[in-house]
This record gives structure tokens, sequence and C-alpha cells, in this order.
């Protein structure tokens, strides 16, 4: 099991969170300006490396807050320097 | 390995470890079950035997090992239904044709119904797979305590109230059939190429002409990809963007018992699918770990979870002991259909997105995806499932039959 660190409750176990998938994933500015290509893309393509990836968590069976994070998809290692909370939100 | 009278004995040398010519007419990335499948259907239908299969691993390490080994047919839209009961029926004929015997068991499955939402859609279900010549039936729980006795219906928190049915459906020896189309593709002329990974593309314009591997270029006059979790860091490097997460997805088997279990049963709702292997081993299974991982390794919940719902339903379980756990990388789409068909790259053509459910389609992916590289053009099955759907909209959407059940 993923030990995950929650910003403000600090590391429990994974089974306390939900996944969220890709983080920084914005709204379109403008939608209307979006081809069906580009709107296919926001909808429906995700980043996938094997790798460093940023990706959201909500700690559903504690504060519940959502929150970044930066983990290694190939070894699930993840990074001194995070979690952080993205600016502005 | 010591034979118990219904697993042929170890196999002899199967297929030859040539190095690699300098070009092929084809090469075909990954070695699974797909991709041995569609370089049989090349050379089979299409006549093609200059082919290479590249494996960054082992012949069949990937998913092809790791997976439960369910193959069924009934799934609701009308796409689906055709491409998997195509699959379904070469199935049917699959060992005697490569001579080699898979023991491909077909032993019916039943999806499980546990609330009245289910009993309407399985029911549905059941309906659109008769209307598309696909055999379905409906169990009452008395019907299914018939089919597999073990199973505890009503003394439960969801109580069983009744199931879909496919006899045709069963499991098969994963290993075996991909031995038995290496072979044959091996007689045929196809190189398998292994522990050579491919990196990316050589490519001239809107073409490639090659792939690049971790010990040098081979030549290519098509390619096809059949990598399945690793697909999107190939077609990353080409900055073709595909809606592929690659997930864990595992599964578990316990000690050798005595024949209990004489059917699969699948539950969406408590979250679990189980069978009786061909020597005895009970396996288990359910959905991915939710985060993209490409460790092919999952979390101990999400096994916990499973064994909390199989002993529910099989109450017999309850004293049998794990052995094993183990997980593969599986390659998930958003409408939980594959991804079949060309790319903007007019000699690349890409198999990938059969996420937690691809084993059962071995044999018709292959036909499908040798007919596009073949062609270049989509076969009318797969026709439905190329990449244009996530611009288009017209997703098949199987999440129905797809979540748990794979
Ligand atoms: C635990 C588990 C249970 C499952 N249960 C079922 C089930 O019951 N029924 C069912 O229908 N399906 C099931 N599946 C899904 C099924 O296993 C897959 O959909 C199917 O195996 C995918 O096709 P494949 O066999 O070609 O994949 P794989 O065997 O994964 O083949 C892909 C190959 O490509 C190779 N490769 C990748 N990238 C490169 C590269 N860059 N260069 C060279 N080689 C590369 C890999 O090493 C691998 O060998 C299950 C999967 C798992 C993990
Ligand atoms: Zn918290």
């Amino acid at each position: 099991m993923l030990l995950v660190r929650c910003p403000w409750c600090g590391d429990r176990d994974e089974a306390e969170f939900r996944y969220g998938g890709q983080a920084d994933v914005d709204y379109p500015a403008d939608p209307h300006q979006l081809d069906d290509a580009a709107w296919g893309e926001y909808l429906f393509v995700r980043a996938n490396p094997a790798g460093s990836f940023d990706e959201r968590w909500v700690h559903t069976a504690g504060c519940r807050r959502w929150f970044s994070l930066v983990r290694d998809t190939a070894t699930n290692e993840m990074r001194p320097d995070i979690p952080r909370r993205r600016e502005g939100r | 390995m010591v034979a118990d009278g219904n697993t042929p004995a170890p196999p002899e040398r199967l297929w030859r470890n040539p190095e690699p010519k300098r070009n092929y007419d084809v090469v075909i990335v990954g070695a699974g079950g797909h991709g041995l499948a569609t370089a049989y259907y090349l050379a089979r239908n299409h006549g093609l035997t200059d082919i290479a299969v590249v494996e960054r691993g082992w012949l069949a390490g990937g998913n092809m090992a790791r997976n439960t080994t369910i193959i069924r047919s009934n799934y609701l839209l009308d796409a689906s239904a055709a491409l998997y009961d195509h699959a379904l029926r070469l199935w049917e004929e699959l060992h005697e044709e490569l001579d080699y015997e898979f023991h491909f068991s077909q032993r019916g499955v039943l999806n499980l119904a546990h609330t009245e939402q289910e009993v309407r859609d399985a029911r549905r279900r059941a309906f659109a797979n008769e209307l598309n010549g696909v055999d379905a039936e409906w169990l009452t729980p008395d019907e299914i305590s018939e089919v597999c006795p073990i199973l505890n219906t009503s003394n439960l928190r969801y109580p069983v109230l009744g199931a879909t049915y496919q006899r045709r459906a069963g499991i098969a020896k994963h290993d075996l059939v991909a031995w038995g189309l290496a072979r044959k593709c091996d007689e045929m002329g196809v190189d398998f190429i292994q522990n050579r990974e491919v990196t990316g593309f050589v490519t001239d314009g809107d073409r490639v002409t090659g792939v690049r591997t971790d010990s040098g270029d081979i030549g290519a006059g098509r390619v096809g990809l059949a990598a399945a979790g690793r697909t999107t860091l190939l077609t990353d490097t080409l900055g073709v963007r595909l809606p592929l997460q690659s997930h864990p997805l595992q599964a578990m088997a316990t000690e050798i018992l005595e024949p209990v279990h004489p059917c699969v049963v699948m539950s969406n709702h408590v979250h679990v699918y189980t069978s009786q292997a061909h020597k005895g081993e009970l396996v288990l299974g359910a959905g991915v770990d939710t985060h993209n991982g490409y460790a092919q390794r999952g979390s101990v919940h999400v096994i916990e979870n499973q064994l909390a719902a199989a002993v529910e339903l099989f109450p017999v379980f309850a004293r049998a002991h794990l052995l094993r756990t183990w997980a593969g990388t599986v390659d998930v789409t958003p409408d939980a259909s594959p991804i079949i068909g060309p790319t903007p790259y007019e000699n690349l053509f890409v198999n990938c997105g059969w996420g937690t459910g691809g084993f059962k389609a071995t044999p018709g992916a292959g036909w499908v995806f040798a007919h596009t590289i073949a062609t270049g053009e989509p076969h009318p099955l797969n026709e439905p499932y190329g990449m244009e759907r996530f611009t288009s909209g017209a997703l098949i959407d199987e999440h129905g039959a797809a979540a748990v059940a794979h």
C-alpha cells in the first residue's frame, strides 16, 4: 500500500484517499474557441508517463481536501519536496 | 514440472531466437497475445511472413502471462458483441488450427446481479446479446445454485437476485495459447526478437520507416503496436496523443484444491470474480488500482477487498490459502473499449486500450489488426474502434459490461 502525504494530515495509508489523475488540467479559458479535436483532447486525453507525474489526490477518509503531489509512476517514489499546494487555488 | 494428467509436458524449444534482419515488411512491437495473434493472421490470412515481433522482455511475459484467462462475448453494444463474439468463434477452432492444445474450457460465466437496477441492466444486456446472436440466458437464484452450488445467493449483505449466463464462455491456459501461436508463427518464418526494447521510430515525413531499439534500428515497411500498457510511451515520441491511462491490475491464486468451482462467476457489485484453474488453484481478481502505474505491482487493500467479497459469495473459500498475488500494467480508455486502427502516420497502426479485458479477444484482435496492417484499412469489425471516436464523440461505452468483468 502506498503511503501518501496529505499536506494537512501527514502520512496516511493510500486506502484513506481517492485518486484524481493528472493535476493542473484547466477548464478551457474559452471553450467556444475549441474545435472538436481540441475539445476531445481536453475531455479524454491525459499524460501517461512512466516516470514523474503531477497528480491529484483527495483525502476522503480524513480532511477531505484535494491536493497535488509528484509521484514516479514506475517506482511509486514520491518526491520529498512535495506535496505542494498550487498557488491561487 | 510434474504432469498432472491435465496439462501437457513442458514444451521443447518452440521457436528460434534469431538475430534481427535489417529490414522487415512488418514489425510488430510487443510479443503478448495480441502481437502473436497479429503475426499469425498476417501470415495465415494475408500471406505476409517477412515479420519481426520485437519484445522488450520475454515472449508473452506481460499481461499475457498475468491475466485470469476469462473468455466471454456477452458485451452490451452491437460493435462490441460483434468484435468479441468473432473472437470467441475463433477460440472455438484455434487449438485445432494450431495443432496445440491450450485447454479452452467452455464452462460458462455467471455475471451476478445484486440490486434491482443491476437486474434491469443485466436483463437488458442478455436481450441485446440474443438479438446479436450471442448466447445469453437469465437465471434465477435457484437456477444459479444448480449451475454453481457453492455460490451463496441469499445469506449475504447484497443477495444475488439473478445472473446472466453465457454457456460458451470459459477459460483457457494463457501460456499455452502464446506458445501455440509462437510455434506456428515461427514455422511460417516469423522472427521473434526478445529482450529488445523499441524506444522510438525512424520517420520520413508522415511515414515511419523503422523502429529504434535499445540496440540499433530495424527497418520496417509497416509497424503495428501491440504494446498494451506501454503504448503511449511509444506514441508520445511521435506526438500522437492517445487517450490511455496505464494502471496496475492485480490478480491472485490459492493453493491447488480439489475441483469445487465449476464455472466462472463475476460480480460487479461486490467487486470480485472467481474461477478454478485447470490445475486446481482458485483464481480471483477485480478492478484496477485507481492510480496510474507501471510498476507491475498494486496495493494490498485492493486484494483485501476482493477477498472479503469472495469469501462472502463463496463461504467455502474461507479456509483456502492464498499463495500468490501479482499485477500487470493495463491500458485503459475512457469508454472501456479498445483502440484498433490507423494513426496519422500512414504505415503505423495501433492495437491498444484493451485494458482489463483483452485476453478474451486475442485471436479476434489479431485477426482485425492483421487486416488493418495488411490492407491499410480497418476490418469492418474494428471500423468503429479508431482513435477518431474521441473526436467525433462516437464512443463505445462498455463500462457496464467491462468494469470488474474482464
Ligand atoms: C491481472 C490481470 C487479469 C486479467 N484478466 C483478464 C481476463 O480474465 N480476461 C481477459 O480477457 N483479459 C484479462 N486481462 C487483460 C489482458 O491480459 C490484456 O488485455 C491483454 O493481455 C493485452 O494484450 P497482450 O496480450 O498483447 O498484452 P501483453 O502481454 O501485455 O503484451 C504487450 C507486450 O508488449 C511488450 N512491449 C511493450 N512496450 C514495448 C516496447 N517499447 N518494445 C518492445 N516490447 C514492448 C511488453 O513487454 C509485452 O510483452 C487481465 C490483465 C491482468 C493484468
Ligand atoms: Zn488530510
